[in-house]
């Protein structure tokens, strides 16, 4: 999909981006917008404490005020890293939504008022019901309905896709979107949206974080978080009473740098940065999530819903093979099968016309010599063909060709029934062609099942989620493709009401239901699902019903959307289990270099043998920092998802962010120290 | 350290492995209210019961309702001890005439038994009347591990049902305990111990003639020193056995006589000794599989269980070995004295020469690691590192196997933020056998966590600043600043074991110890059934591959990592002033 990386992902090394990150991060310091990060609040309000303090000794010449200007700074930098943090998410997001207003650029509009005269107006006018005109060369002024007309159009300014697509009036493609272009003719369209609420102001407050509510997880996480800081808070001030007791009173600086190391600002800084970037990188992938909510959802996922055509199999079923009947002759088989289907206009029939052609080297004919009469399709007959020559072709489902030969007291022969039954058992559909009443042989259509879908979907019985295909066929071919793309149930002849009862039921069990859908006959069923995800290629109802949109319109792509909502969730438990595990190392540092002073034989804790107290703790305080700077790309990125199943990427992980988070700062403490002594800072 | 004393350990473990199931079976039977073997007894007194007191036996409660029930009960039989000790004096059953209990100390405990803690700012044998102990305190010791037990077994309901707002009614729950569970092995282990040599009668005490006249220094008011020959001792008895059982069964821990489970009348044999730690662990171990078997994942209980000993067993290596080691101090004394080496024993100070190291240091680490707080050695008389062992296993929350009832649901406050923390990192919301865990039952664990480090950081704090704390303080220095964590760590665990050198009979502990040990029973305890309630109201998600596992080996190490890390790095700051500082001054060459 080349042509739908207009909302590409933006390099993390992008100067402008970055710029306005860093602008961003001290416009963040405002205490308005930190308290509402519990975790960095708290730091913030230290940092202040300590420049204070700091200012406070400088004036009254107090020694050793270096130490104290180098905590206070680096806690400064603290809340700066994780305001840079949120801020480049933010950035990335910001610059696909400017590209995104261009398109909402003002346009003019010709309304229709009600005795039908067109008048121009300013697109910003229109209102929900509103009739407008859009010929070739202009851009429709708002999200609405084609109500008349059939037109090309170029949507590339939502979707990326540089190829034209036909908007018409009713049916399933009757959908624009404001702020894209009509190619060709002319059309009517309804408008549905107020401005200021149509899809592309709604895309760029989503990608902009605007609209980013917190979701259920991030909330429940952000309880977690503040209780941590609420706990190291009491533990921290309450050890200064200790501290006093044991003759080892200690100063601000210290017990700020203890505090502050201790709470979990690994997490608490990255947190949003990492909730930001899902959406992000959903929108890389051109899916347009309604909420942060649905892209958590999406990672707990049960069970996903297919739709057969388009998504596991190629569009429309095709001839693959003739079988002729006894006695009769290959050539003349595909002779008969070729005439029938001429003039038939499906897919089918074209399959055939095409199979005959490259098989049996037979062309096209000129059939109007032979004076033919077409019979078309009829749900009565359910058969097609053609009278030519006094000869009576016809072509249909078995029990149609079977009942229309026997009316000449004919029978389908047994082995040609048997080959039916063989096709049908192998998902396969059977046709039968006739001349003259005699049943000449089968015709052998077959879906075609999209290549790589088999691994797709293993992949997805890894991760746990079970794939359901629904389809119209009927259960004996609903099996076969079943099997054939390694599904793992199916619902066969399905009617809209059985997937909404589908969804019901599996929710009923407690499962989470994903699928996708265009039609409005979807629209129930979208927005009973947990994850819907409607095509942008649908109809207005389905897109308000989803709480995604797809702009590339691939039912496939709900696998992806998966994967990220998992990703979204195994980032923030690895960064939380990292930040939690550090404080090891932290105490090992800060402990020793607190009291040494006061009970040097407290030294055996310092078990990284850092040069002096202070620089310990400074060195933890550093490090501390800098972590958060050495996070970011991880945070924006996300853990890479792995389908093995959850105990297997649970040991994977906690090995990583558990075991590496206890281990990664010991090493980094001592690293900084060295630094920090080499370069005389303490 | 002796391939005895290590022997002994294993053994216990064995046992108590050996009772997990059997015992926890049958508790999981007689909570879901199905037949057991004692139904023919216990049925028709139950239904007795039920009828007298207006209980509808089929009524469920909310997880409020179950919580208000919880603390009306507590708080009237809180109430009813509290005048009982106010009254002693005019009531019978008193033979050594003793008065009425003073009022912060009658306080302290009530509220010390009812909340299964059995903290004693008192001597039981100079202070309580035998219809006291019997009434009063033994009472308590069955109606506090039920109350304990049937908070846990609404906790575990609240995880195996679905879709349900109820838990459970804690009448019925309450009244299946003490009659199923707690009274028949009760007896049964009262009169094994009474085999043993514990003594069960109403007498007075009696005084009887030194074989060996003792010659004492007494300090009199004035400050001057007298010496006294004492030729006669008044020796205290009672009805001891049978409040024994339930002290250790349901580990309450208040003993009949001060010396606890070093008097020879409590704990006469090393085989009384081996029950009455069996006894210990006996309920918390089960109730794991109690957990496994009502959530139907046996799997899920035998992963607790495992983190559970596995945590033990640090413990009780830890503790054995810092005894076994001893103080070098000594070693290096009688050295320097070129006097006859002493034999290496190990740290001797405060244990009973019956029991020995090993099983000093076992009996610590079990009492410790669940609420019991029964004593056979004077914890305070360990080394540092040795009396740190009991100290972090209360500060952990008691959950290494814990109090009746208030272990397991300590540990499942534990198994949901370990679950929530590492959950997310297999890429789903995280799930507790299916429930999903989500911003209010993070917050109730939170909450569970804040209030007990809170209690206990927070009063230790005030103590080691201000003089009515430091009053109590018998050993200076970090010692001292262990005495005093220790005295509110127990409370706040409801442990009720001291480092015994503190002096907490004054108005400032006896109310504050009060207090916490108010707020670390029901402050704690309401969280949980939150929680509990909570859970109970969600779907359940079925399991599939993607699912967050809680058995096997691996969970295990997430709890124990979650325990060590979230439960013991607040307390990390403060130990390492206390007994860490202790050790290492120690072998610097200066004791406190």
């Amino acid at each position: 999909m080349s042509g739908s990386t207009h909302v590409k992902a933006k390099a993390l090394g992008d100067t402008k981006i970055l710029q306005g990150a860093i602008r961003d991060s001290f416009r963040k310091l405002d205490p308005r917008t930190m308290v509402k990060n519990p975790v960095m609040f708290v730091v913030e309000v230290g940092a202040l404490v300590t420049t204070l303090q700091w200012a406070r000794d400088l004036t009254q010449h107090a020694s050793g005020t270096g130490f104290g200007l180098q905590i206070s700074l680096w806690l400064w930098f603290t809340v700066l890293f994780a305001n840079f943090a949120e801020a480049m998410a933010e950035g990335r997001g910001k610059a696909q939504a400017d590209t995104l207003r261009k398109a909402r650029t003002e346009t003019s509009a010709r309304r229709l008022k009600k005795d039908g005269c067109a008048e121009t107006v300013p697109s910003s006018a229109l209102r929900a019901g509103d009739l407008v005109m859009v010929a070739a060369g202009e851009f429709i002024p708002g999200d609405g309905e084609v109500v008349v007309g059939v037109a090309s159009v170029d949507e590339s300014a939502i979707t990326g896709e540089s190829a034209p697509v036909i908007r018409e009036a009713g049916g399933d493609r009757s959908a624009v979107t404001g702020g894209t272009r009509v190619l060709s003719d002319e059309i009517q369209v309804c408008i549905t949206s107020n401005p200021g609420e149509t899809f592309l102001d709604r895309m760029i407050k989503l990608v902009e974080g605007a609209a980013r509510q917190k979701t259920p997880n991030e909330i429940a996480l952000n309880i977690l978080l503040a209780g941590l800081t609420i706990i190291f808070l009491l533990a921290v001030v309450t050890l200064q009473p200790y501290a006093v007791y044991s003759g080892a009173p200690q100063n601000v600086f210290v017990l700020v740098s203890l505090l502050v190391c201790l709470i979990p600002t690994t997490i608490g800084g990255l947190l949003s940065a990492i909730g930001i970037a899902g959406m992000d990188r959903m929108i890389q992938k051109n899916v347009i999530a309604m909420s942060g909510r649905a892209v958590e959802a999406a990672g707990d996922v049960d069970v996903l819903l297919l739709d057969k055509t388009g998504t596991i199999t190629l569009g429309n079923r095709e001839a693959t093979r003739l079988h002729p009947a006894p006695g009769v002759n290959e050539s003349e088989l595909a002779n008969a099968a070729q005439l029938a289907s001429l003039a038939d206009e499906t897919p089918e029939g074209r399959s055939i016309v095409v199979l005959v052609k490259e098989k049996y080297g037979l062309r096209g004919r000129e059939l109007a010599a032979m004076n033919p009469t077409f019979v078309p399709f009829s749900a009565q007959t359910r058969m097609s063909g053609v009278d030519l020559d006094g000869q009576e072709i016809r072509k249909g489902a078995t029990d149609a060709i079977a009942k229309y030969v026997a009316t000449h007291g004919a029978a389908v022969p047994q082995e040609t029934k048997e080959i039916v039954q063989a096709i049908a058992g192998a998902g396969g559909t059977p046709l039968l062609v006739a001349r003259n009443r005699r049943v000449l042989g089968a015709i052998q259509l077959e879906d075609i099942v999209k290549g790589g879908l088999r691994e797709r979907f293993d992949h997805l019985r890894a991760m746990g989620i079970r794939t359901v295909m629904i389809t119209g066929d009927n259960p004996l071919t609903a099996a076969a493709i079943a099997r054939q793309a390694g599904l793992d149930d199916f619902l066969a002849e399905a009617k809209p009401e059985d997937k909404m009862a589908l969804i019901r039921s599996e929710q009923t069990k407690g499962k989470l239901v994903a699928m996708t859908g265009d039609g409005t006959n979807d629209a129930p069923a979208l927005a009973q699902a947990d994850v819907g995800v409607a095509m942008n290629t649908g109809t207005q109802a389905a897109k308000e019903a989803g709480n995604m949109v797809d702009l590339d319109s691939n039912p496939t792509k709900l696998i992806e959307i998966v994967e990220i909502g998992k990703q979204l969730l195994i980032t923030r438990g690895a960064l939380t289990t990292f930040s939690v595990a550090n404080d090891v190392a932290k105490y090992f540092a800060i402990i020793p270099a607190m009291f040494a002073a006061a009970f040097p034989q407290l030294n055996v804790l310092n078990v990284m043998h850092l040069r002096t107290p202070q620089s310990a703790i400074l060195s933890a305080v550093i490090f501390n920092a800098l972590i958060i700077i050495a996070l970011i790309p991880l945070a924006l990125r996300g853990v890479r998802y792995r389908p093995v199943g959850a105990a297997a990427l649970l040991r994977r992980n906690l090995l990583i962010y558990g075991v590496g988070g206890v281990v990664a700062p010991f090493i980094g403490i001592k690293l900084i120290d060295v630094l920090v002594s080499f370069l005389r800072w303490a | 350290m002796t391939p005895n004393g290590w022997f002994q350990i294993g053994f216990y473990l064995l046992v108590i492995l050996a009772i997990t199931k059997p015992l926890g079976v049958f508790m999981a039977r007689v909570f879901n209210r199905e037949r057991t073997f004692l139904d023919p007894v216990l049925r028709p007194v139950e239904r007795l019961i039920y009828r007298a007191t207006g209980v509808e036996e089929s009524r469920e409660m909310a997880w409020t309702e179950y919580a208000t029930a919880v603390m009306l009960f507590s708080g009237v039989s809180l109430l009813l001890l509290y005048l009982l000790e106010r009254v002693q004096k005019w009531l019978p059953w008193n033979p050594e005439g003793l008065g009425n209990v003073a009022p912060d100390l009658a306080w302290n405990t009530a509220v010390s038994f009812t909340t299964n803690t059995n903290w004693q700012a008192y001597t039981p044998e100079t202070t309580m009347s035998y219809l006291t102990q019997m009434a009063g305190l033994a009472y308590h010791n069955f109606a506090s591990a039920a109350v304990g037990i049937a908070l846990a077994i609404a906790v575990i309901r609240g995880i195996s049902r679905q879709e349900s707002k109820t838990l459970g009614n804690f009448w019925v729950d309450l009244t299946r305990c003490l009659l199923w569970v707690l009274l028949p092995i009760s007896l049964a282990a009262a009169l094994v111990l009474v085999s043993q040599g514990a003594v069960q009668n109403l007498k007075a005490y009696t005084t009887v003639t030194l074989v060996e006249p003792q010659t004492v220094q007494v300090t009199g008011a004035d400050g001057k020193t007298t010496t006294q020959v004492v030729r006669e001792q008044r020796i205290a008895q009672g009805p001891t056995a049978s409040q024994e059982a339930i002290k250790m069964y349901g580990t309450n821990g208040g003993g009949f006589f001060n010396a606890n489970s070093a008097h020879p009348f409590e704990n006469p044999t090393p085989f009384s000794n081996f029950l009455q730690m069996v006894l210990i662990f006996a309920i918390p171990a089960a109730l794991t599989y109690t957990l496994g078997r009502m959530t139907r994942s046996p799997g899920h209980g035998w992963a607790v269980w495992g983190a559970m000993a596995f945590l033990f067993l640090c413990g009780v290596t830890v503790a054995y070995w810092a005894e076994a080691r001893g103080n070098p101090l000594l070693a290096q004394a009688s050295q320097a004295a070129k006097s006859a080496p002493v034999p290496q024993v190990g740290n001797m100070e405060g244990k009973e020469v019956r029991f020995g190291i090993a099983a000093s240091a076992l009996f610590a680490t079990i009492t410790t690691d669940a609420s019991c707080g029964a004593v056979n050695s004077v914890h305070d008389s360990f080394t540092p590192l040795g009396g740190m062992v009991p100290l972090i296993n209360i500060m952990l929350g008691e959950i290494v196997f814990g109090g009746v009832g208030s272990g397991l649901y300590g540990m499942i406050v534990f198994v949901v933020l370990a679950v929530f923390i590492a959950g997310l990192m297999v890429g789903r919301t995280p799930e507790y056998l299916g429930k999903k865990i989500e911003a209010f039952d993070v917050k109730m664990a939170m909450l569970f966590v804040l209030v007990g480090s809170f209690t206990i950081l927070a009063f230790s704090a005030v103590s080691v600043v201000e003089k009515f704390g430091l009053a109590g303080i018998t050993n200076p220095g970090p010692h001292g600043l262990s005495q005093i964590l220790y005295a509110y760590t127990s409370a706040t665990g409801n442990n009720g074991s001291a480092f015994a050198g503190i002096g907490a009979n004054t108005l400032w502990y006896n109310s504050s110890l009060g207090v916490a040990m108010l707020l670390g029973r029901f402050f704690m305890a309401i969280p949980v059934l939150a929680i509990a309630g909570s859970l109970a109201a969600k779907k359940v998600t079925p399991e599939s591959l993607g699912t967050f596992q809680v058995r096997g080996p691996l969970f295990t190490t997430l709890l124990v990592s979650t325990i060590v890390i979230v439960g013991s790095l607040t307390f990390f700051p403060v130990l390492s002033l206390a007994p860490i500082l202790e050790h290492l001054l120690m072998y610097a060459g200066k004791v406190f």
